[in-house]
């Protein structure tokens, strides 16, 4: 007869573990470092490239992108970050022994903000931490209203959340409020950011907040 | 979607528990998944069979036990399983914290060990 060995082990351990040692490795450094998140063509890399504008000068920036194309990767080096692609050879998420691969290639002491460009997917980065200090969802409008109903695992572990492509309102049928209660029953008190970075509406909030954090690299 | 890397984790979780028994032959996994843990059984299975292959846990059985998804509403403090509309059915707060359902565990091992083995 087979024995039954107890075991009550995390399946995600082996990857919170290498996600508690990047950790480690930035806060060294003293970067401040973002997870960001969104579904594909929400605008993750418009905020990057409108992020490096306002704070470019001022605080040295890297950014890693999870990606199989390097076309991310290469509108964020032309918006003047230090920029490193992790090929995720079509994989859904990016992890943290990934990430952990990619930051042997930053000269991390030279950084003030990293910010980790995710996989276009709304379920599956949920799932992986990967070190970094905040994960930021960026939703926008055109996705609809309904999304925190559809994904709350994602809507329920982020830290912040931009909400983009606000100047599309008038246009598409977007109820405001439903979408906040959706949020706001999942993620009590979450930082929500509306803008567009198109016109540039909403940008300062973010940015105020985001340099606070990088001064100060501490989560809410 | 993210089964695969998954199912590597589980089967190395069960590889050094296993280990750690001095383990023969892995028989069966007993694994915990909550509602709202974005994990398909099926596909997880799938992988498995793949990736074991060659390893002592080749062939062991995965059984998956659900746990439903419960919310706590922080403002009248009721806990109740959550419908789609995400508010309490006491009060009708929408400041909710999930209590049970994001759970990922492997709970037990059945294995061969040497203990176990006919002499």
């Amino acid at each position: 007869m087979p024995n039954t060995i107890p075991v009550y082990e995390d399946i995600f351990n082996a990857n919170d573990q290498a996600a508690a040692r990047n950790r480690a490795r930035l806060d060294a450094a003293g970067v401040f470092a973002l997870n960001l998140m969104a579904s594909p063509g929400a605008g993750k890399t418009s905020l990057i490239e409108r992020t490096l504008a306002a704070l470019g000068k001022r605080y040295r920036i890297a950014v890693i992108d999870g990606d199989i194309a390097p076309l991310d990767v290469e509108r964020a080096a032309a918006a003047g970050a230090h920029a490193v692609q992790i090929n995720t050879g079509g994989n859904c998420h990016l992890d943290a022994p990934m990430l952990h691969a990619a930051l042997q290639e930053l000269p991390l002491d030279s950084f003030d903000l990293l910010i980790v460009e995710n996989v276009g997917n709304l379920i599956c980065p949920a799932e992986f931490a990967l070190g970094t200090h905040c994960s930021v969802l960026v939703a926008s409008i055109p996705e609809g209203d309904d999304k925190p109903y559809k994904y709350p695992a994602m809507y329920r572990g982020v830290d912040a959340l931009v909400l983009n492509k606000i100047d599309l309102l008038p246009y598409i049928p977007f109820r405001l409020e439903y979408f906040q209660r959706g949020v706001q029953a999942l993620n009590p008190g979450l930082h929500t950011f509306p803008l567009s970075c198109q016109s540039g509406e909403g940008l300062e909030r973010w940015l105020e907040w985001l340099e606070t954090h990088i001064t100060a690299p501490k989560c809410p | 979607m993210h089964e695969l890397s998954v199912t590597e984790s589980l089967l190395a979780l069960a590889l050094k528990h296993a280990a750690a028994h001095q383990a023969v032959r892995i028989t069966a996994l007993h694994i915990v998944v909550g509602e709202m843990a974005s994990i398909v059984d099926d596909s997880v299975q799938f992988y498995w069979d793949f990736i074991s292959r060659g390893t002592i846990a080749e062939g062991a059985r995965l059984h998956f036990h659900r746990l439903p998804a419960r919310m706590t509403c922080l403002d009248c403090r009721t806990e109740f399983s959550p419908s789609e509309d995400l508010a309490c059915p006491r009060c009708g707060g929408i400041r909710l914290k999930l209590c049970q359902g994001d759970e990922f565990y492997l709970e037990a091992l059945e294995a061969e060990t040497p203990e176990s083995a006919p002499s």
